[in-house]
């Protein structure tokens, strides 16, 4: 099974880009679980963390209210604010 | 030293010193346009995103939404000033100002609509101080370096009034007067409607491979687009904003350089006329030694 694409972007720069293996988020519905090969999907999210699962380990970060669109395996999280204290590798600009 | 000369090298001294201080503009003007376009070129993920976003539900969720449908009688219509906080950057506030001028022209003389003006910028605020108009609100203070948090301020303001719609006070249009970034010497005044929303692609091109799958809506279309459609009117608010102040910064550069430059040439000037001067003097004085060593000569 093929990676995803995710790019994790906030109002004022791409914070973060890479290959993961899963993506978690929290929606207006409750916990939204992304795996490679699902299908298109435009979901609203709430304040929360989005977990993405990469080869390396995980990568947590704290968005607000964003949404999260996924097509062809490229999942594209955008937020107002991200607070990206908390990732492990650095942003690729 | 003769009192002609003297001023002379007072003046070339006070130029002088105007000249260091316009230099130093320049210089920062220069350094912090780069800053600037640089923050346009990295809210452009943001801005493509939304954008992709909002078209993707619209060309799928045949929904109607308040911030899409047009009015019917449009009586107010709210046109957002965008202009600067300081002066010294040449036509800059100036050719925003009397575009919205001309804007107004319009929208009150020939379509009947009453404008209700929203300005950013202490520019624009004096503006309409200065000729005793009322405006609705204005921010300022942040137009050469804006944050996302004023950005979404202006929006839900603007956005809030939209939907209130003209019978609870608000508007039924909104425009945008602002300047948009072209390069370091051209930039461009421009109005935009941006209420109600038309959508549509101006600032990214379509690929190919943009062509829309079908989406699932997480909750629904209706909602999804009620989340993402104030998000589109705070990212375009955002990106005019960030454009102005490059536009500013830009702008800024070029007035500076230019005064500068005419600095020199004053300089040039009361240089070659303190250096006449000063030869008249001194001719003066010899031909009076002259004569009156000869007038010596003559009497003996």
């Amino acid at each position: 099974m093929s990676a995803l694409k995710v790019e994790l972007v906030a109002a004022d720069r791409k914070v973060w880009e890479g290959e993961a293996s899963m993506v978690s988020a929290r929606s207006i519905d409750g916990e939204l679980g992304i795996l490679p090969g699902h299908t298109p999907l435009l979901g609203v999210l709430v304040t929360g963390d989005v977990r993405i699962a990469t080869g390396g380990g995980d990568e947590t970060v704290t968005i607000d209210s964003g949404f999260l669109s996924v097509d062809h395996d490229r999942v594209v999280i955008v937020a107002d604010n991200v607070d990206a204290a908390s990732l492990t590798s650095t942003p690729t600009a | 030293m003769g009192a002609q000369q003297r001023e002379y090298r007072q003046r070339s001294r006070s130029v002088q010193s105007t000249k260091k201080i316009t230099r130093a503009m320049e210089l920062i003007a220069a350094s912090r346009v780069v800053k600037a376009r640089q923050r346009v070129a990295q809210t452009t993920p943001y801005a493509n995103a939304i954008t992709r976003a909002v078209s993707a539900v619209a060309s799928f969720a045949d929904v109607d939404h308040p911030l899409t449908t047009e009015r019917e009688t449009v009586r107010r219509a709210g046109v957002l000033i965008i202009s600067s906080d300081r002066g010294l950057a040449g036509a800059y506030s100036g050719s925003v100002m009397k575009r919205s001028e001309q804007l107004r022209e319009l929208l009150e003389e020939d379509e009947g609509k009453e404008m209700v003006p929203y300005l950013t910028g202490r520019k624009a605020e004096g503006y309409y101080r200065f000729r005793g108009r009322s405006f609705e609100q204005s921010w300022s203070g942040f137009s050469d370096a804006p944050t996302f948090e004023v950005a979404r301020e202006i929006a839900q303001r603007l956005t809030a009034d939209f939907i209130a719609g003209s019978e609870n006070g608000g508007v039924d249009e909104l425009h945008i007067v602002s300047t948009r970034f072209v390069n370091m010497v051209t930039q461009e005044v421009q109005v935009v409607r941006l209420l109600p929303l038309e959508v549509v692609e101006d600032e990214a091109p379509v690929a190919d491979e943009d062509i829309y799958p079908l989406y699932e809506f997480e909750p629904d279309g209706a909602q999804v687009l009620d989340a993402l459609l104030p998000k589109y009117v705070t990212s375009r608010i955002w990106n005019a904003l960030l454009q102005a102040s490059a536009s500013e910064l830009a702008a800024r550069q070029r007035a500076m350089k230019s005064a500068t430059d005419n600095a020199e040439e004053l300089i040039k000037t009361y240089t070659r006329l303190a250096n006449q001067a000063r030869q008249a003097e001194i001719t003066q004085e010899i031909s009076e030694i002259v004569g009156g060593a000869s007038a010596l000569a003559d009497a003996k």
